[in-house]
């Protein structure tokens, strides 16, 4: 029976060392690639110095302590013969390991107060951006004092044939965006960041820069990205249904090409404030309106129109998108408080929100025969303030 | 009626009655322990079919709302439903028998303890099959989304968070009721087994923090039903607010669920190492400034949210001063098994690892600690895989090794050695190919809570889905150990083991129904 014993335990041992082994190697994942990146900003760079930093010290302190541990397992097994020592006491020795760590703490503490500093220090910026999160987007609007205000969502653009398994997933699955925010380079851009339903948080990991997005407050960050690229990340804050489905993409291009950019989309501002006032048919505007539908409703309402009950009601067949339109505008103007809706009239230009009430109306198994044209939304706008 | 003089002396009733009306704290600590044990196996399921829809990128299983309501469900089960209660059975079973005392000092506030919490286990888990769904804003439920934006089933959590901490509350003044009045003579506070003053400690947590968790989901409950505005920035509220009382409650309450599991190893160690606990004084002070610490640090939960900079600092200090405590509790394990004369039974094998694999969580606690770099961490898998490691290889794996330590003397039966070696090894292996990936997966950029993902994580969320479902039905192994030791095996002596120390051993095994009702005399 005893040698059976002792053979066991033998065995176990030399598991158990391969295990302990096994997880003192965060070498093994960085060998692999998954580390935090080096990012391309002096801040992210000095946070992954931190961060690698305190990995070296707790690979360190983890040799020591695992080392006595795995020393103590081998050579004081009952089965080897070891005899218990009695002591049970030592202050000095109580002191010693609490007096080290502390000393260690302060060299690290010291660091990351400089670099948390740097991170604070949002001052004399040369570009100011408000980001603002909704379910399940990113709103992004440059703060300039002068022309046409420039202000779009960015929307994930992965299909849902990649997400349900039904083609191939993309490059870039799951981090594609419509239309990405873009940025000068070597420039030192301001984000304000709030949201307009939960709270979101805006990560880019080459930036390692996270904020939350919070209703009722404006939280400020900066970056001053030194390399052209493309930059991806995610919501890192549970907003709901499609919290995995809100990526984050930045373009940071050279700043005399963002000039250029941002210059085109001043004029585009202004062709939509022209497109306004044109003349539109039911039929343009039920074109027009799918596009909007599909981009801002579908979540909720579902592409069919059925919505998802009790949550998010049916469209087809409700009171609301056959009753008065007066109602309708109404409710996709201002929202529902206390509910998923949200008000819609200061999302969209006065284009979008006439057409996707006119599909709304005349579209989804409903045919009503009525519509609104961007001028009469204009009017009720005007109105209103 | 002649016989009613014997009433004192006689054994426990027959048949329902006698664990509906039971005031015994053997057989309410038994409760405690089946009880935490089901919930364990039902948040268990959530994990998995998290994990199985994790398996690979794209959606498989579940549509992203139900997943939500997974993660969220698998959370409150977890910590409300499993761990905690299991270290209230512990502490049931374990506190009279350590500190010389008939029973605990409040039965029938005992047995009422229990009995509320089947009840706000159904009320929660009833949601899911409601047409609005289960709760599905996360285990930390946080404002507007778990108020203006959340399910209507949100008043079946509030009510079910509300019966849980009224639970706790009891169990916790019960406790310290038991500690400070019924201990045996001679037994001075300095003289406590470390697991009754861990549990000691833990009480006064659960007591100072339990309300302000019924505060909160008060305030909630006001937002959705009263038209009070406390979180809803519209009306003037503040959804920082929120955060800020909740993990007032929250960071206390992590240490609520690891503090019981410090004394279970502390008991452990020295048994298989033939050795007293070296440092049994600098042990309990670190528990009680560890305790301390736990209500000044929350705000590092919250180093995103757009704190001031002095603010960020203040609580960045303060978390990582905690390393220094915790430090000291390791290191006085580490020398207590240096030069001792070490076996190892199942229940050392448990806490050899929970030394080995906590340290693991408090060295990624430490880096959390670190705000800057907390920017990159936060709310990714990183933190996932953090937490995870202080709770399932700590805090789970202590109350495996308690119940392995301790279920000779509750049943008179030995365990079986090799299947609970088996079960370990299996549990040891899935646990790190299950959580150790996940450091990786966060560092390289996955957010946690998400049921998709891109598809450079792809490598990392199989191999630890692999290990979730090795782990899982590992517990399968449990179960059946468990019950084979309760039907029989081999007799346990009353000492059980050979280095066997404190007054559970001076019993016989199995304890029997009411024990120390003279009490001991401590030396």
């Amino acid at each position: 029976m005893l040698p059976t014993i002792k053979k066991t335990v033998n065995k176990l041992w030399s598991r158990a060392a391969l295990a302990v082994l096994a997880t003192m190697l965060p070498v093994l994942g960085l060998a692999a690639g998954m580390n935090m990146p080096e990012g391309v900003t002096e801040i992210s760079r000095a946070t992954h110095q931190l961060h690698m930093t305190i990995v070296w010290i707790c690979v360190a302190i983890g040799v020591v302590v695992y080392g006595v541990l795995i020393f103590s397992l081998i050579k004081y097994r009952k089965s080897k013969g070891a005899v218990p020592a009695t002591f049970h006491h030592s202050t000095k020795a109580e002191i010693i390991w609490t007096a080290i760590p502390f000393l260690i703490l302060i060299g690290m503490a010291i660091p990351a107060t400089k670099v948390l500093t740097q991170v604070y220090d949002a001052s004399e910026s040369e570009l100011d951006i408000l980001i603002t999160g909704y379910q399940w987007r990113w709103q992004y609007r440059y703060l300039t004092e002068e022309g046409e205000e420039v202000a779009f969502f960015s929307n994930l653009s992965t299909p849902d044939e990649q997400i349900y398994n039904q083609v191939e997933k993309g490059e870039n699955y799951l981090l594609e965006v419509d239309e990405p925010l873009v940025i000068p380079t070597n420039t030192k851009v301001r984000f304000l960041l709030t949201s307009a339903d939960v709270i979101h948080s805006w990560w880019i990991p080459e930036f390692a820069l996270k904020k939350d997005a919070i209703p009722g407050f404006i939280n400020e960050s900066w970056v001053k990205v030194e390399q052209p690229g493309v930059y991806r990340g995610q919501c890192t804050e549970l907003c709901g249904q499609l919290h995995g489905f809100m990526p984050v993409v930045v373009n940071a291009v050279e700043p005399a090409e963002f000039e250029a950019w941002f210059a085109e989309k001043q004029a585009a501002a202004a062709a939509i404030a022209e497109m306004a006032n044109q003349d539109w048919t039911l039929e343009q505007l039920v074109a027009e309106g799918q596009t909007v539908y599909t981009t801002f409703c579908v979540a909720c309402h579902q592409a069919n129109g059925q919505g998802l009950p009790p949550a998010f009601p049916a469209l087809t067949g409700s009171p609301i998108t056959t009753g008065p339109i007066e109602e309708h505008i109404n409710i996709v103007l201002n929202g529902r408080p206390g509910t998923a809706m949200a008000a819609y009239g200061g999302l969209l230009n006065p284009v979008q929100l006439a057409a996707v009430i006119t599909f709304e109306r005349n579209a989804l198994g409903n045919s009503v025969g009525d519509m609104v044209t961007p001028v009469e939304i204009l009017q009720i706008q005007q109105a209103a303030e | 009626m002649a016989t009613g003089h014997d009433d004192h002396h006689h054994g426990p009733a027959k048949g329902i009655t006698r664990w509906l009306y039971t005031t015994n704290h053997k057989d309410i600590g038994s409760m405690y322990l089946w009880f935490s044990f089901a919930m364990f196996l039902l948040g268990g399921t959530f994990a998995l079919v998290i994990r199985a829809e994790l398996f690979q990128p794209g959606l498989q299983f579940v549509d992203p709302n139900f997943f939500n309501q997974m993660t969220t469900m698998h959370g409150l089960v977890m910590v409300f439903g499993a761990v905690m209660p299991a270290f209230v059975g512990l502490a049931n079973w374990m506190i009279p028998l350590m500190i010389g005392a008939p029973d605990m000092a409040l039965p029938r506030m005992n047995n009422w303890s229990f009995w509320i919490l089947p009840f706000a286990f159904a009320l929660l888990a009833s949601t899911l099959f409601m047409e609005a769904g289960a709760p599905n804003f996360g285990w930390t439920f946080y404002a507007p989304l778990s108020t203006t934006y959340a399910p209507s089933t949100v008043t079946f959590f509030i009510f079910a968070i509300h019966i849980m901490g009224a639970s706790s509350i009891m169990g916790a003044i019960n406790i310290i009721a038991t500690i400070q009045n019924l201990r045996a003579p001679g037994m001075t506070y300095m003289k406590m087994p470390l697991f009754v003053w861990t549990w000691l400690i833990t009480a006064y947590l659960l007591i100072a923090v339990m309300p302000v968790l019924a505060g909160v989901v008060t305030m909630m409950l006001f937002d959705i039903h009263f038209g009070t505005s406390f979180f809803n920035a519209a009306g003037g509220g503040d959804p920082v607010l929120f955060q800020h009382v909740f993990w007032f409650f929250g960071h206390p309450e992590v240490y609520i669920m690891i503090l019981p599991a410090f004394g279970v190893i502390s008991e452990i160690v020295p048994t298989f190492s033939r050795k007293k606990l070296f440092g049994y004084d600098s042990m309990v002070y670190a528990t009680s400034s560890i305790a301390f610490l736990s209500f000044i640090v929350w705000a590092h939960h919250m180093f995103t949210t757009g704190m001031p900079l002095a603010g960020e600092l203040f609580f960045m200090y303060a978390t990582m001063l905690i390393a220094v405590p915790t430090g000291v509790k390791v290191f006085n394990w580490v020398t207590t098994m240096f030069k001792g004369s070490i076996t190892f039974e199942t229940p050392m094998l448990f806490a050899i690892a929970f030394v080995v694999l906590f340290t693991c969580g408090g060295f990624t606690g430490l880096m959390l600690s670190i705000a800057p770099a907390d920017f990159q961490y936060h709310d990714t898998y990183f933190v996932v895989a953090h937490f995870h490691y202080v709770l399932v290889p700590g805090a789970v794996f202590s109350i495996m090794a308690a119940v392995y330590y301790w279920l000779p003397k509750w049943t008179g039966n030995m365990y079986d050695e090799n299947l609970g070696r088996l079960h370990f090894w299996l549990s040891f292996i899935g646990i790190n190919i299950l959580f150790f990936p996940q450091h990786f997966l966060g560092l390289a950029g996955m957010p946690r809570r998400i049921p998709d993902y891109a598809l450079q994580f792809a490598d990392f969320n199989m191999i630890s889905s692999i290990g979730a479902f090795i782990f899982g039905f590992s517990q399968l192994l449990f179960l059946f150990i468990v019950i084979k030791t309760v039907k029989g095996g081999k007799k346990a002596t009353a000492e059980v083991w050979e280095g066997s120390h404190g007054l559970e051993w001076t019993v016989p095994s199995p304890a029997p129904y009411h024990t120390f009702s003279t009490p001991p005399v401590v030396k």
